[in-house]
């Protein structure tokens, strides 16, 4: 197992939004999480790279593991474990940079200067999240102008850049058209083969066509986790069902 | 929680109600082909037979609706097992149909009347297969797993006793050879009727599937010594 999560609560101050949940992610596997808004999804996302630490009154307690060593262990070296578990969010936040400079940001901060390498690093990160193509005549050009789509994948290359384990992905088509959506799920299926990719979505289509198992969250609880086939085809909990066929919303 | 998705519940259910009311027709229509065989009966033999234009419409009109469904809905889990097992199953009825054409059109030609020695054996089979199909469609119409599982266990008697029937009509055809060609009508009437007792057993895995995910296919046996053939004085 890659990653996994034993016996997890977390809570915002008073209020508890995560309750017991206990998930392994398998190595080389595109783990779905799906469910309701405020299911907790996104705050179960957020626990896997410390995410949540930023937030102020946030509680945790339980074991999360990256390659069975705890993550929330005191000598845990928060910059470290986001280099291995890279995130990307919601809507492209591209820095008003240029798109070289967006892709080797990480990079810098790491302190890596040599020219050639930094070179060696846009062309392979651009390559792997299939934009490579469409901007290596206009890397000085500002990635503001790029579309959404490609502005997404330029995020997803930043990511790449520090050489990443794990992948996690915030609902990382919800703000795309549906090319650029279908763009990203191939991307997520060719990643794959190097990372572990976990990813929150409300498409239950996506969540079927990409990935490998299916987390079924609801009310700060994990309801159910299967491989994907399974749970599209014959899940075993009525609420997975109802939720995964529209039956409540 | 609020429901949702009303709409599409509602046609999913229509679709179901849609392939419950044509199993039945075709059901029907096995009855009254056996009917209008064993009486002669021309005239409910060619009703059976226009009967097969109405199952036809029938089947286009479910196909279309699935189709539409899995479209505009993406139905999944069990709302697409629904529609999948619908899919086949109204396959099976329309061959269903099919069959009871077939034997209404052998009453048209009827010049030899044949005793009820002969007519026994079919009217075995006759009531195996409506027993069958009517079981079948009952447990789609109820969700019922365990009337299918008893649809699927009919299917050995059927076996059995269209493998006399075949052996008893057989000697028939060699030792009257007069009415040969009447004889001949009850060796394919005897087939059809089994293979509806087989349409009858799909149509049970398929709501066994509907109901449990479970796919479960009845394996004829591959080696023809051991398909029940059943020799005299057994």
């Amino acid at each position: 197992m890659k990653m996994r999560t034993s016996n997890l609560n977390l809570y915002y101050g008073e209020q508890q939004a995560l309750y017991d949940v206990s998930l392994e992610i398998p190595q080389n596997c595109v783990v779905a999480l799906i469910g309701p808004s405020g299911c907790g999804k996104s705050t179960f996302l957020r626990t896997l790279n410390r995410m949540n630490d930023l937030i102020g009154g946030v509680r945790i307690d339980g074991r999360i593991e990256l390659d069975a060593v705890n993550i929330y262990a005191e000598d845990t070296d928060l910059v470290t474990l986001r280099k291995r578990v890279g995130m990307v969010f919601q809507r492209p936040n591209p820095f008003p940079l240029s798109i070289y400079e967006n892709v080797i940001y990480g990079c810098r901060v790491h302190g890596l200067k040599d020219k050639k390498r930094l070179d060696e690093i846009v062309e392979r990160s651009l390559r792997r999240a299939a934009l490579w193509d469409e901007v290596k005549d206009r890397l000085q050009a500002p990635a503001m102008g790029m579309s959404g789509g490609q502005q997404q994948r330029l995020c997803i290359a930043r990511v790449l850049a520090v050489e990443p384990e794990v992948l996690l992905m915030d609902e990382p088509c919800s703000a795309l058209d549906p090319i650029s959506t279908m763009k990203i799920e191939e991307l997520v299926q060719e990643l794959k083969q190097s990372y572990t990719i976990v990813m929150v979505t409300h498409n239950m289509q996506q969540a079927a066509r990409v990935s490998d198992y299916t987390a079924f969250f609801l009310n700060g609880k994990l309801i159910e986790h299967d491989v994907t086939d399974t749970i599209f085809t014959n899940p075993q909990d009525r609420k997975t069902e109802d939720y995964i066929t529209g039956r409540f919303g | 929680m609020e429901q949702t998705r009303k709409e599409y519940i509602h046609e999913l259910d229509i679709i179901q109600e849609k392939v419950a009311v044509m199993g039945d027709k075709a059901c029907t229509e096995v009855q009254l082909a056996m009917e209008a065989l064993l009486a002669g009966d021309a005239e409910l033999a060619c009703e059976v037979m226009q009967a097969d234009d109405v199952l036809d419409d029938m089947i286009v009109d479910i196909e279309d609706s699935c189709i539409l469904l899995i479209a505009k809905q993406q139905p999944i889990a069990h709302d697409l097992r629904v529609i999948v097992a619908g899919f086949k199953i109204a396959t099976d009825i329309e061959r269903i149909g099919d069959h009871a054409y077939d034997i209404a059109k052998t009453v048209q030609n009827v010049t030899v009347p044949l005793d009820s020695e002969r007519m026994k054996w079919v009217q075995l089979l006759g009531a195996c297969a409506v027993e069958m199909v009517a079981k079948a469609m009952r447990a789609y119409r109820e969700h019922d797993v365990c009337l299918a599982d008893e649809v699927r266990r009919l299917d050995k008697k059927m076996d059995e006793v269209f493998a006399r029937a075949f052996y008893a009509l057989s000697e028939f055809v060699t030792t009257e050879a007069a009415r040969q060609k009447r004889i001949t009508q009850l060796l394919f009437i005897a087939r059809f009727l089994e293979r509806i007792g087989d349409h009858a057993v799909n149509i049970a895995e398929w709501v066994i599937y509907r109901e449990t995910a479970a796919r479960i296919q009845q394996k004829k046996p591959a080696c023809p010594a051991s398909r029940g053939q059943v020799k005299p004085g057994d």
